[in-house]
């Protein structure tokens, strides 16, 4: 019994070693494709167009949703301090240095990372890759590099997307509760200030806000395609691939996400 | 293998390596030297390969140019994996792969693309590429191997998609889901044609359609046998399809050939289990 649990554990562990293995060697694959021939640029436009604009609406209805419910949770508790003023500070420091990037990635996870593992999963399964090999190509070249792109290319603007209908959406809680749109910009620009510059042009904060859903991007394209193209069997996997793609980069990003804000904590300070 | 098929198998290597010696010399003498195809286009020696377990296991296949082999078996015993194994989409355990006298399993991946553009593969599905029109599929691999001009690739791609009965105009713009099943298997040897290669390799292409459509798809593998000469390897679990088209049958057991022989020899054949495989098929 003791023996079959610890061949049992055996056997998982090194299957989790090998698939993180497996997972940095795509990656690395994937990277060294970036910058060689031959290199596919119109899937590249393609893919920002399904990933960057497909995403918009998703992002838009979270981002709008979350600045209005922050507004509202906030000026609940800044009301009974007489503190509304802080209402467009609280906003748009949550949203642009942590909250959008953190929303923005899941957003594009749960919709353009699920339809990467199905579009890859189910090329695998009905030898669609086996054929773009017989032709020569490298599926690696071919379909990975170009959403590894563009997912990284993208999640900043999409970010930004977020982070400006939120704003809003922050704002019309905040007219509601009394507090003017001049107030409520004025403070938020204060606080972006008072955080400081990095060169002493770019606020702190957007830094912030650009360079965590870069490395978001990556994830969400990397775990995708790693569990679309390790896809077997018939189409019940092709599901099981995109849950396992959706879940793994949720919960990468939350981890990394907490990494990342300790190392640029570090390195740019508050 | 038993030691008499293997005996068989050496037997017809060396009468194919003679002819072609003869002709050789036979050229020579009038013509001056001339440089001659090998004989033997596919060969698998002593292949073995198990992935959970055994499927191939000391495996000889031969495959002379111009032939068709039709390549049996039971579910799993591990014909597609022969295929695979000619494209190097897999690489063996044990044992050589050699693709026009050239041994495959060393080449750097630049090399291996140079012998899988010689070679065309009709896919058990099709494999077409869903996102892509019907034109775009055929001209696939015309883009990505060769440095043709548009102009060329769509001349191409129309006298493929005629070579298989398909009126251009009706089908270049379509997607693969929009065709029916034997269209989808047509464009399917359209595109695995386009480059004009030596050797096609087919992938259950009669599996799910209708015995006319079944029909046709047999038809259009004689016809590319009889106009283009393409060396053939056909795995089928379609009998009455596969004996029309091929020149020479392989039975696996065991991971291995347990019998060679032409269709006639098969269908005469007493052999407990071939029979039993026959009358189950």
């Amino acid at each position: 019994m003791a023996g079959s649990f610890a061949a049992t554990l055996d056997a998982r562990m090194r299957g989790a070693a090998l698939g993180v293995n497996d997972y940095f060697t795509l990656a690395g694959r994937a990277l060294r494709f970036v910058g060689s021939r031959p290199f596919y640029w119109r899937d590249v436009l393609l893919q920002m167009d399904r990933i960057g604009v497909g995403s918009i609406p998703i992002v838009t209805l979270t981002g709008t949703f979350t600045g209005m419910v922050l507004a509202l949770q906030s000026s609940v508790e800044l009301q009974q301090y007489g503190a509304n003023g802080f209402l467009g500070a609280l906003v748009g420091e949550s949203m642009v240095r942590e909250l959008a990037p953190v929303l923005a990635g899941l957003g594009v996870a749960g919709r353009s990372g699920s339809a990467i593992a199905a579009e890859l999963g189910t090329m695998r399964v009905s030898e669609q890759i086996d054929a773009l090999q017989t032709f020569g190509t490298d599926p690696i070249r071919k379909l990975v590099t170009p959403r590894l792109i563009a997912t990284v290319l993208m999640m900043p603007v999409v970010t930004i997307i977020l982070d400006f209908v939120s704003i809003l959406g922050g704002m019309l809680i905040a007219l509601g509760a009394g507090v003017s749109a001049d107030q409520y910009f004025r403070g938020m620009w204060q606080m972006f200030a008072m955080n400081g510059q990095i060169l002493g042009v770019f606020p702190k904060d957007f830094v912030y806000g650009i360079l965590k859903p870069l490395a978001f991007g990556a994830i969400i394209a990397l775990t995708a395609a790693y569990y679309g193209l390790n896809t077997k069997g018939g189409s019940e996997s092709v599901g099981t691939a995109t849950t396992r793609a959706v879940v793994t980069s949720s919960v990468l990003i939350f981890a990394v996400d907490f990494f990342l804000t300790q190392l640029l904590l570090v390195m740019m300070g508050v | 293998m038993s030691p008499e098929q293997q005996q068989q198998l050496h037997g017809v290597r060396e009468e194919l390596k003679r002819d072609e010696a003869e002709a050789v010399a036979e050229a020579e003498a009038t013509t001056g030297p001339v440089a001659v195809a090998p004989a033997l286009c596919i060969e698998l020696e002593h292949v073995s390969l198990a992935f959970d377990h055994p499927i191939l296991v000391d495996l000889d296949m031969a495959v002379a140019t111009g032939e068709t082999l039709l390549v049996l078996g039971e579910s799993g015993m591990g014909k597609s994996t022969i295929l695979k194994l000619i494209l190097r989409l897999l690489l063996p355990d044990e044992g050589v792969v050699r693709i026009f006298g050239e041994e495959i399993n060393h080449l750097s991946f630049a090399e291996v693309l140079e012998v899988r553009r010689r070679i065309g593969m009709v896919f058990q599905n099709s494999a077409l590429f869903d996102s892509m029109t019907v034109y775009d599929n055929v001209a696939y691999p015309l883009r990505e191997n060769t440095e043709m001009d548009e102009a060329e690739v769509e001349r191409i791609v129309r006298e493929k998609l005629e070579f298989v009965d398909l009126e251009p105009d009706q089908v270049i713009d379509q997607l693969p889901s929009e065709l029916s099943g034997g269209m989808r298997k047509r464009v399917g040897v359209a595109r695995a044609i386009a480059t004009s290669p030596e050797i096609v390799l087919y992938d259950e292409p009669t599996a799910g359609l209708d015995p006319m459509t079944v029909e046709t798809i047999t038809d259009l593998i004689k016809k590319l046998q009889r106009e283009l000469g393409v060396t053939s390897i056909l795995v089928t679990h379609d009998l009455r399809a596969g004996f029309k088209v091929a020149t020479r049958v392989n039975l696996l057991q065991a991971g291995r050939v347990g019998f060679s022989g032409t269709p006639e020899d098969v269908v005469a054949s007493t052999d407990p289990y071939i029979r039993a495989f026959i009358n189950a098929s």
